[in-house]
């Protein structure tokens, strides 16, 4: 069962071939077993899993089921759900049961899928490779000395090695882009606005977006047509009809206008990446597409601009972690402020402290018009790139990640080398855009590599299709990693 | 532009964040680090551009005065670390 697809699970779900119970069984034994070796998950909680399979069965027999009623899911572990330990993987949190849901957990809950497992994460979404955990890094079930990327790496690494049919994450630098890419998986970041943010653990509230983990874009496609969707409790979730994001999958791509941008091919990427890239260009032509070259003449300032907004955002966000209403305290202190300061030093990582540490700098008094205000100007800048940008294109395309995966470890020591992994998606980010990643090949050392697709604000139906037609004509996302039964 | 270990530790301070003298010498050299690669920002000529705070123009949105959430304090303080008669529970403040 587990090597099937969501679309495919869905149809045998409903044709009832076997029932919710037996694929969240199969998908859990799995968990336990591979998931394991993988370090994938953070919480898994059988009992609760199997009795939602058996109301979502309940559900099918009554003939109201939609589409996913009954597929077992796997939740980033930032998305709260009630009742369940939910722990950003962080040590603060390692304790905190939800006493709620998040809009996208409920969307989930409403139309009867199974929440299967909180997945592993970096540390409150802070990190590239899945090495921030407090759980612990997960492994690439291409070659476990290696990172999945980060920060959905538990997410995307659950989808890779057929722990599940589809997963959720966010991206609010690339987290889910580039763990995708890593682990040659499909994953989309929505447009800024189209997922509700409620109930998701902020890190930067103006880059964060929640998106879908899975195998094809048309399992994407049903992913966000359960995720998506207005939510008054999110102040910036934007009210929009609701879209099919399945309907226009078979469009054909005649007259698609690709734009490369020129920054993107410089001597920062390797040579395998930019190579299966261009391969995949050399596809969509074949598919009736042109290519027109078009720049984004601030892309060298994307980095610099993200790593003074993000971390400003999160000392903010994250001064709720105080040992106060929840979360860790300190258990010896000598009056509240020491309280604050050792539940915070103990509770949180060293990435965390650190973009706390930066973004307190940037935002304190004397600095915040020199580099916060500043970032914020080039952001517009770079926001503006994207719109002259779009006036050439339909969609741009290029690589998600400068590398194919690299050797756990490799690059810890120094901040800088990891913040530069985010050379590609970051920009997305900063404007708010939708970006995809979608297996297009391997690199060095037999990896996957990513292509990104890059679509105007709110265009992810037409970026559905753009790759659902590639995997039509190529089988590079049906790739299954070594080791991974199929 | 360069930080010394008092300017570590003074921002570690506003952040509440207790650091030890071998964790102020590290975050000194990669505070530095970080700050060098963001230094290219402020070459840039950002003369009559908007700061931009969101990804999405839009207003705030207002709801009616309405109560919408219900009381659910007993739960959401289940999670605290000392609470007593509905309230959170901390060291002294006032002597």
């Amino acid at each position: 069962m587990h090597q099937d697809t969501l679309a495919g699970l869905a149809r045998r779900l409903a044709a009832r071939e076997f029932s919710s119970v037996e694929l969240t069984r199969a998908l859990l034994d799995r968990a336990q077993s591979l998931g394991k070796t993988l370090n994938a998950y953070i919480t898994l909680d059988e009992e609760r899993s199997l009795a939602q399979a058996a109301a979502a069965d309940a559900r099918i027999a009554r003939g109201e089921a939609s589409p996913l009623t009954g597929i077992p899911i796997a939740h980033k572990d930032l998305f709260c759900a009630d009742g369940w330990r939910t722990t950003c993987g962080s040590k603060m949190l390692a304790n905190w049961i939800s006493p709620y849901d998040a809009h996208v957990i409920s969307r989930f809950n409403d139309i009867g899928a199974v929440l299967l497992g909180k997945a592993n994460m970096d540390e409150f979404a802070m990190g590239s490779s899945n090495e921030n955990s407090h759980f612990g890094p997960v492994r690439n079930p291409w070659e476990v000395s290696r990172v999945p990327g980060g920060s959905s790496g538990g997410s995307a690494a659950i989808v890779a090695a057929r722990l599940a049919p589809a997963a959720t994450g966010t991206d609010t630098g690339g987290s889910i882009r580039q763990p995708a890419a890593f682990t040659g998986v499909s994953g989309l970041r929505p447009t800024y606005g189209r997922v509700s943010r409620y109930g998701m653990v902020a890190f930067a509230s103006s880059l964060d977006q929640g998106g879908p983990l899975a195998r094809t874009a048309e399992d994407l496609a049903l992913m966000l047509n359960v995720m998506a969707g207005f939510d008054p409790r999110d102040s910036t979730s934007v009210d929009r009809p609701a879209e099919d994001f399945s309907a226009r999958l078979n469009a054909p791509l005649e007259g698609l206008r690709i734009g490369l941008p020129k920054e993107y091919f410089s001597a920062a990427l390797s040579q395998d990446v930019a190579t299966a890239i261009l391969a995949a260009i050399e596809a969509y032509k074949k598919l009736g597409a042109t290519v027109v070259e078009v720049s984004l003449p601030n892309q060298h300032l994307c980095v610099p601009a993200y790593y003074v907004l993000a971390p400003a955002e999160a000392s903010s966000n994250l001064a709720r972690y105080d040992g106060v209403r929840y979360g860790h305290r300190a258990s010896e202190y000598s009056d509240l402020l020491d309280m604050y300061k050792k539940s915070r030093a103990e509770g949180l990582g060293a990435e965390v402290k650190r973009r706390i540490l930066v973004g307190t700098y940037v935002l304190s008094h004397g600095y915040y018009d020199a580099y916060y205000l500043q970032a914020q100007k080039v952001r517009r800048l770079i926001a503006n790139d994207f719109k002259a940008a779009f006036a050439q294109c339909d969609v741009i395309m290029g690589p998600v990640a400068p590398s194919v995966a690299f050797p756990l470890g490799s690059k810890t020591t120094d901040p800088v080398q990891m913040y530069l992994e985010d050379l590609y998606t970051i920009s997305v980010n900063l404007a708010g855009l939708p970006g995809m990643s979608i297996p297009c090949g391997f690199g060095a050392a037999g990896m996957p590599v990513g292509l990104q697709i890059i679509g105007p604000w709110f265009e992810e139906a037409r970026m559905l299709n753009v790759a659902h037609r590639f995997q039509q004509v190529t089988d590079w996302h049906s790739k299954v990693p070594p080791g991974v039964d199929a | 532009m360069s930080l010394t270990d008092a300017d570590v530790r003074r921002i570690a301070h506003l952040a509440r964040l207790a650091v030890s003298d071998t964790e102020v010498e590290a975050a000194r050299g990669q505070l530095n680090g970080i700050f060098d690669m963001v230094e290219a920002l402020r070459a840039v000529d950002t003369t009559g551009i908007e700061p931009m705070a969101h990804a999405v123009e839009m207003g705030q949105r207002l709801r009616d005065d309405a109560v919408t959430a219900p009381d659910l304090r007993d739960k959401y303080q289940a999670a605290a670390p000392a609470v007593e008669d509905g309230l959170y529970l901390v060291p002294k403040v006032i002597e």
